[in-house]
């Protein structure tokens, strides 16, 4: 009833092309940026913006970043949280050594991580699956040890921790939650936006035949070389923009350790859970991901802390690897998977005949 | 049969001497033929003789030991399959390989991508010349869904189509290439008599209104017999008749190549 498309005729290709095709999908979007923009300003308190928001944001563009790599182009990585830390650190000492101001030091560290991205892409045109999750994996230690035994990096800090430059926008200094997470929204809008563009287009579409079936791929002219490369150029430059974000805008002060491993598999998890091939999915994903902990520490408190804090932490680990479980055994294609077939229900609803 | 008006041309693919072995296995020796212009060139014979091999040799993705291919006019050697797609090669395959995650609209474009000339900067920014570059190819892919007839299911993931529809689409996706030469590996294998005669129109229709040329492998001798203009056997590897579809229908070593003979 609320979600009929019955009506909309698409009489040009421009118009069947769009974004989102559907009028309702339109007014949704519109109202989600009327919160995210505005509502959420004015109603979230300090908590809220400085503990959920921004990590959801931040963990949202790594997932698009990883999403891009794994979900569209099918090139399993584990070196995202590395890249997340060549971000990170690429940012600090381009913002130290060179004083330049954030919204050029962002896309810079951007650009570097990307460099990188495609030195530890090159292996992807020789090896597939396993073996290129262990090359990543490779890539994943070496960015590690280099940051933490190399103290140039760190500006020879001598705990290894690299603290956040101020962030100056036409004279304010952004350092207020609110004003942390409106620069985190409006850049993780704009790269989203470019993602789906990406992803339905021609490169989107090269790097969905890569992923599908590579030899036929090849066949029909998509040359492999650039299309790989530029899947772990691009995935690496978001994922460098979410290091940098993580490092200076949700932490304030970070060293290699932050970028451990566990990140890693975190993001590959919040893709898998949110939906590979799926912009939704990768905020999805995050959203699942960083809520869960905080529904359970604040289902536990319902029991008045009955609960102690140790079986709170280990109860967690238990809900999350049994909720990752069933979700790969009822949905593997995730929660963007749900959605879609939410929305085919709604079209028919309430009428199903 | 020969549709009217139709002119076979000079010579546009020159086979000579190819001879290709994997290890010790001697897949191909010292096969020559040529296919002309707007021709339909049919290569049959039994299984293992070769023909998917023959195939893989003209669009790069084998490359032949020794002998030579002359692709208008120019004889080359070693070729990666990406850079004969650019020549106006394009295939399809024995066992189908659409990309299954993808809509058939979007399988199809991926047959448009060598003449897309935006960078993906300009693709990511989905601004002016990227989005008409994107509408115009649009229209091209849109012919092409007519012609084919399969414009109830352009936005059905290919993946979940049944057999005879990703046959077509992907011929489809071969089409929007607009190659010059066409290889098609047995476009009818596992289809009813009705999805047959569907997909011999529209090979003969490719090759009268778009003037393709065609080079098609198949196991069912009635419609090679049909609608090729010259048939290729080859047996073991190497080629036993070339010629006409009567000469080669009449011919004994054909014969003792298919019904074997008595020792």
């Amino acid at each position: 009833m609320l979600y009929r498309e019955a009506g909309q005729y698409k009489s040009t290709y421009r118009g069947d092309q769009a974004i989102f095709p559907i009028a309702q999908d339109r007014f949704g979007l519109f109202v989600l940026l009327a919160v995210a923009f505005v509502a959420v300003p004015l109603v979230a308190n300090e908590y809220w913006l400085r503990s959920i928001l921004v990590p959801f944001l931040v963990y949202s563009l790594a997932a698009l970043g990883l999403n891009i790599l794994t979900g569209y182009a099918g090139q399993v990585s584990l070196g995202s949280a590395g890249f997340m830390a060549v971000g990170a650190f690429a940012a600090y000492n381009l913002a130290i050594r060179l004083d330049l101001p954030f919204y050029v030091y962002l896309p810079l560290a951007g650009l570097i991580t990307a460099a990188v991205g495609i030195v530890f892409g090159l292996p992807s045109l020789r090896i597939k699956g396993f073996y290129l999750v262990v090359t990543t994996l490779a890539a994943h230690f070496f960015i590690e040890w280099i940051f933490t035994k190399v103290p140039w990096f760190t500006n020879y800090t001598p705990s290894g921790v690299i603290s956040a430059p101020t962030m100056v926008l036409a004279g304010i200094v952004l350092d207020s939650p609110m004003e942390r997470y409106l620069v985190t929204l409006v850049i993780v809008a704009l790269l989203t936006l470019a993602a789906k563009n990406m992803v339905r287009s021609a490169i989107g579409r090269a790097w969905m035949a890569v992923r599908d079936m590579d030899v036929a791929a090849e066949i029909i002219g998509i040359p492999m070389l650039k299309t790989k490369l530029l899947a772990f150029a691009i995935s690496s430059f978001y994922l460098g923009i979410a290091g940098a974000l993580w490092a200076f805008v949700y932490l304030g002060a970070v060293d290699a350790q932050a970028f451990d491993l566990a990140r890693a598999f975190q993001i590959l998890f919040m893709i898998i859970i949110g939906g590979l091939g799926s912009i939704l999915g990768s905020f999805l994903g995050a959203g699942f991901i960083v809520l869960l902990p905080i529904a359970i520490t604040n289902l536990a408190a319902l029991f008045g802390g009955a609960i102690h804090a140790n079986t709170l932490a280990n109860l967690e680990h238990v809900v999350f690897g049994s909720l990752i479980v069933i979700f790969l055994i009822v949905e593997p294609y995730g929660l963007a998977r749900l959605w879609q077939i939410g929305k085919e229900k709604l079209r028919l609803w309430p009428f199903p005949h | 049969m020969t549709s009217s008006g139709r002119v076979i041309g000079d010579v546009l693919l020159q086979v000579d001497n190819i001879s290709l072995s994997f290890g010790g296995v001697r897949a191909l020796t010292d096969v020559s033929f040529d296919i002309r212009q707007h021709e339909i060139g049919a290569i049959i014979g039994p299984n293992g003789a070769g023909k998917s091999s023959m195939l893989n040799c003209i669009n790069g993705f084998y490359h032949p030991q020794a002998g030579t291919i002359t692709y208008k006019g120019m004889a080359r050697k070693q070729m990666r399959p990406h850079e004969a797609a650019a020549q106006g090669v394009a295939r399809t395959f024995q066992n189908i390989a659409l990309f299954k995650g993808m809509t058939v609209l979007d399988n199809i474009m991926t047959g448009r991508l060598l003449k897309m000339r935006q960078n993906f900067f300009m693709q990511a920014l989905y601004w002016g010349p990227a989005q008409r570059e994107e509408i115009k190819h649009r229209e091209h892919v849109e012919r092409i869904i007519d012609f084919l007839e399969i414009q109830a299911i352009r936005k059905m993931p290919a993946g979940r189509l049944p057999y005879g529809l990703q046959k077509r689409v992907e011929l489809g996706r071969a089409l929007a290439a607009e190659p010059d030469l066409l290889l098609l590996d047995e476009p009818m294998a596992g289809m009813n008599v009705e999805e047959k005669e569907d997909m011999c129109r529209f090979i003969l229709d490719v090759n009268d209104e778009f003037g393709t040329t065609i080079v098609l492998i198949e196991h069912d001798m009635g419609v090679v017999m049909d609608i090729s203009d010259r048939v290729v056997v080859l047996d073991y590897g190497r080629k036993i008749a070339d010629g006409k579809p009567d000469d080669v229908r009449s011919d004994q070593r054909v014969i003792d190549a298919y019904l074997g003979v008595s020792h």
